[in-house]
């Protein structure tokens, strides 16, 4: 089998041209032979991978002309057909985890390839990087050079072969929100018990998942007028038409329905159901107004109480639905009912 | 209160005319099982299969999987409130049947049972694929409401587990591991230096047939309150739960509840492991509310330092999680919490549903949300009509090679939230 390829970009202190003195080093691409840390990853491929080409730039070089330079990059990978791209590592060096960060994310959107790079977590060149490459935890000086190639070499031959790649603890990189399951050497309960034994001694601790913060939805004041106002209503309680057209999840809902309930009075077991999986259907199959409620809606326009209620319902099923999902889906709602002339909105859930 | 917990090992079940145990192996009479099943009035027919581990078998859909345990000595018996008086359980000596577990399935409500593969990489997800699963599979009559299927099967399990127990009643345990918690005045005085730890658990109470019942009493009802931690493990607190497989809490996980275990193991060492608190996860907001300042005020009223919390469920009960650890916190009592994550297929999405930074040390059972790939076993017990309903699955889960590819969520104590298997995520 042939080696993998791989491109490797350093800037001009690891390629040994020179310090701040050289920053403003051209780019350059310099095929075959590898080149400063390049030797490091040459041999920890063995066999597998080989450098086919090493692409070096002036740290301040690139910073003074980062769109262009950035563009050349890419098409000198591009022109190289890697398996992977290796960029650094840069330790802590910030205008060099800028280029190595910027370029990876290039690469990677562009060419669609996988990218490594290694960074001490505080680089500002980590963000640069997020959700596209792979940022290997690095100390914050050279000195950790060994090491890093230990872990980004045999993370850049998995994603060259395209193997799963395992959780940041496991494999070495910054976390960047991107959840990966694992199987941990013990059970949680036990390490449930460790942790609150440091936590009580004050010895330091990592919580296994960081708090996010938390989008709160300040309420809007309320509706003056009800009796002129258009009311539309909105679940995610999975009430839809009987057999359930879109065929919407009982879990993790991947969209919404959008349904017309011009001129019906009343939800019945024949006309309407739920897809919700989250709780016993029974009630709600029953009788659909339960958690849609409709004929309500109804007697109070007929009343007066409201102006009008929207013809258009909107569902879809609240249950284990990723939170990214769910925004989506509020979002384009929202738009939809706004230029409908939606005035206020019931949101029922289960 | 002092349980001499006995363990006896099952190692293989076989069907049988008689049923007796004999050199660790479990001998059955279908006839036997059948008699006992067929008490509950909603049962119609009942049935019985056997899944041992690495067999290219498929158990679904899954409602509880059960411990039979049986009490040889002291107050009371296994399941108050179901199958034994009301005595207070958790002293005395009790004898468990280990390495199996009794399974009931049936399609209650499609959406909320569980699958459990004995082999494959479904089998690395779920901790009951190491037992010896002595699977019931029971027919409810014709027009039997839901709600009344599940107290059948729920029963049925129950009884048939306690059947099987009782079989084991006059063997000498192999080995017998003790568990002791003083009074709280008696331990204060045994154990002055050491940090005191209590168990927070929450139990699944959002309704419509998401119920926990403690000594029979629908866990609904209950003010939050303090056990002794061998009671569970005497089968106070079991599951009436159908709710996403992955982190529930079938009635085994109750028995063998592994936070208490591992507090035990810590007592007296590094902690006093005072006791266990119950607490419930309604959904109104006024019993979430009321919930959490009792189980906080009980915290403090302990003299505690530290406790964890866990949850079951997910979504509405992270609310009930947060505000646990928050109030908990706020007394000054340090609080680790363990729960699973729903962070979308992608892992990019806010894993919780809720969130506070009172909440700085968190244990994780994984992303339920994760897809598996689940190859055609040879033989399935139960049905394969619901596998597409089942809450993390889809539509399009069935895949033409008769794989199907699932969220986790389907599988049953996949992300346990009491921290019984060694999944998780970073």
């Amino acid at each position: 089998m042939s080696k993998l390829r791989v491109v490797h970009y350093i800037n001009q202190f690891f390629a040994q041209i020179g310090g701040e003195e050289k920053a403003d080093y051209p780019i350059e691409l310099r095929e075959g032979t590898p080149v400063g840390p390049g030797l490091a990853f040459t041999q920890a491929f063995g066999e597998d991978a080989e450098i086919v080409g090493t692409i070096i730039c002036g740290d301040s070089y690139f910073n003074e002309n980062i769109e262009e330079t950035t563009k050349k990059v890419v098409e000198m990978v591009k022109g190289l057909k890697p398996d992977v791209v290796i960029f650094g590592p840069a330790f802590n060096a910030g205008r060099y985890g800028f280029a190595c960060g910027t370029c990876a994310a290039a690469v990677h959107d562009e060419l669609e390839l996988p990218v490594v790079t290694g960074m001490y977590p505080e680089n500002p060149g980590v963000d640069t990087a997020k959700d596209k490459a792979y940022v290997v935890v690095t100390k914050n000086s050279a000195a950790d050079m060994r090491h890093a190639v230990k872990v980004m070499a045999p993370l850049a031959l998995k994603l060259a072969r395209h193997e799963h790649v395992g959780a940041s603890c496991e494999e070495g990189y910054i976390n960047q929100g991107i959840r990966v399951n694992f199987f941990e050497k013990k059970r949680g309960s036990e390490r449930a018990v460790e942790m609150l034994l440091k936590k009580i001694a004050g010895k330091p601790y990592e919580t296994e998942y960081p708090m996010p913060s938390f989008d709160r939805v300040e309420p809007m004041p309320a509706v003056k007028d009800l009796a002129h106002a258009k009311i539309a209503l909105v679940t995610s309680g999975g009430i839809c038409p009987k057999g359930n057209p879109d065929h919407i999840e009982s879990s993790n809902a991947t969209k919404f329905g959008e349904y017309s309930i011009e001129g019906v009075t009343d939800l019945t077991e024949e006309t309407f159901e739920t897809a919700h999986g989250g709780y016993d259907p029974s009630y709600a199959n029953e009788d659909p107004d339960r958690v849609l409620p409709v004929d309500i809606m109804r007697d109070l326009e007929k009343e007066g109480v409201i102006g009008k209620l929207h013809e258009l319902f909107y569902t879809t099923v609240g249950n284990g639905t990723a939170v990214a999902s769910a925004k989506k889906y509020g979002a384009e709602i929202g738009k939809r009912l706004l230029s409908a002339g939606v005035n206020a909105v019931i949101l029922t859930s289960t | 209160m002092k349980l001499e917990l006995g363990k006896l090992t099952i190692r293989d079940i076989r069907f049988s005319e008689e049923s007796k145990i004999s050199e660790g192996i479990l001998y059955v009479s279908k006839e036997d099982l059948r008699r006992v099943a067929l008490t509950e009035e909603k049962i119609k027919s009942a049935d019985f299969d056997i899944a041992r581990p690495g067999e290219s078998v498929r158990i679904t859909p899954v409602k509880d999987v059960v411990e039979p345990r049986v009490k040889t000595e002291g107050p009371g018996g296994i399941f108050p409130g179901f199958i034994a008086g009301v005595d207070t359980v958790g002293s005395g000596k009790t004898l468990a049947l280990k390495g199996m577990a009794v399974v009931t399935t049936g399609p209650i409500v499609n959406f909320q049972e569980g699958v459990i593969d004995m082999s494959g990489p479904g089998a690395d997800y779920t901790p009951f694929s190491k037992l010896l699963n002595l699977c019931v599979i029971c027919e409810p009559v014709d027009n039997c409401e839901k709600h009344q299927y599940e107290s059948a099967l729920r029963m049925a399990g129950l009884k048939i587990a306690s059947f099987v127990a009782g079989l084991g009643k006059d063997i000498a345990p192999e080995e017998t591991e003790t568990f002791e918690t003083p009074d709280l005045l008696t331990g204060m005085k045994a154990f002055p230096e050491l940090p005191r730890v209590a168990y927070v658990q929450m139990l699944q109470s959002q309704g419509l047939l998401h119920d926990t019942y403690v000594y029979g009493v629908d866990a609904k009802k209950i003010l939050p309150t303090v056990l002794y931690p061998t009671e569970s493990m005497d089968g106070a607190i079991l599951s009436g739960n159908c709710v996403s497989a992955c982190d529930k809490n079938p009635t085994y996980i109750h028995e063998n509840n592994p936070i208490v275990e591992d507090l035990f193991k810590q007592h007296g060492k590094t902690i006093n492991f005072v006791a266990h608190v119950i607490t419930n996860e309604n959904v109104f907001l006024a019993d979430k509310e009321r919930s959490s300042n009792q189980t906080a005020k009980l915290c403090k009223m302990l003299g505690l330092d530290a406790v964890i919390i866990s949850e079951e469920g997910f979504g509405n009960p992270d609310t009930d999680l947060i505000m646990n650890c928050k109030k908990i916190e706020a007394e000054g009592i340090k609080t680790v919490i363990v729960t699973d994550e729903y962070a979308g297929r992608d892992g990019k999405s806010q894993s919780l549903a809720d969130a506070d930074k009172a909440a700085d040390a968190l244990v994780t059972a994984g992303n339920a949300n994760q897809l598996v790939r689940l190859p055609k076993l040879d033989k399935v017990i139960g049905t394969m009509d619901y596998i597409s309903k089942i809450a993390g699955s889809s539509d399009k889960a069935l895949q033409s090679d008769g794989s199907i590819e699932v969220e986790i969520q389907v599988i049953t104590g996949a992300t346990s939230e009491v921290g019984f298997h060694t999944l998780s995520a970073r």
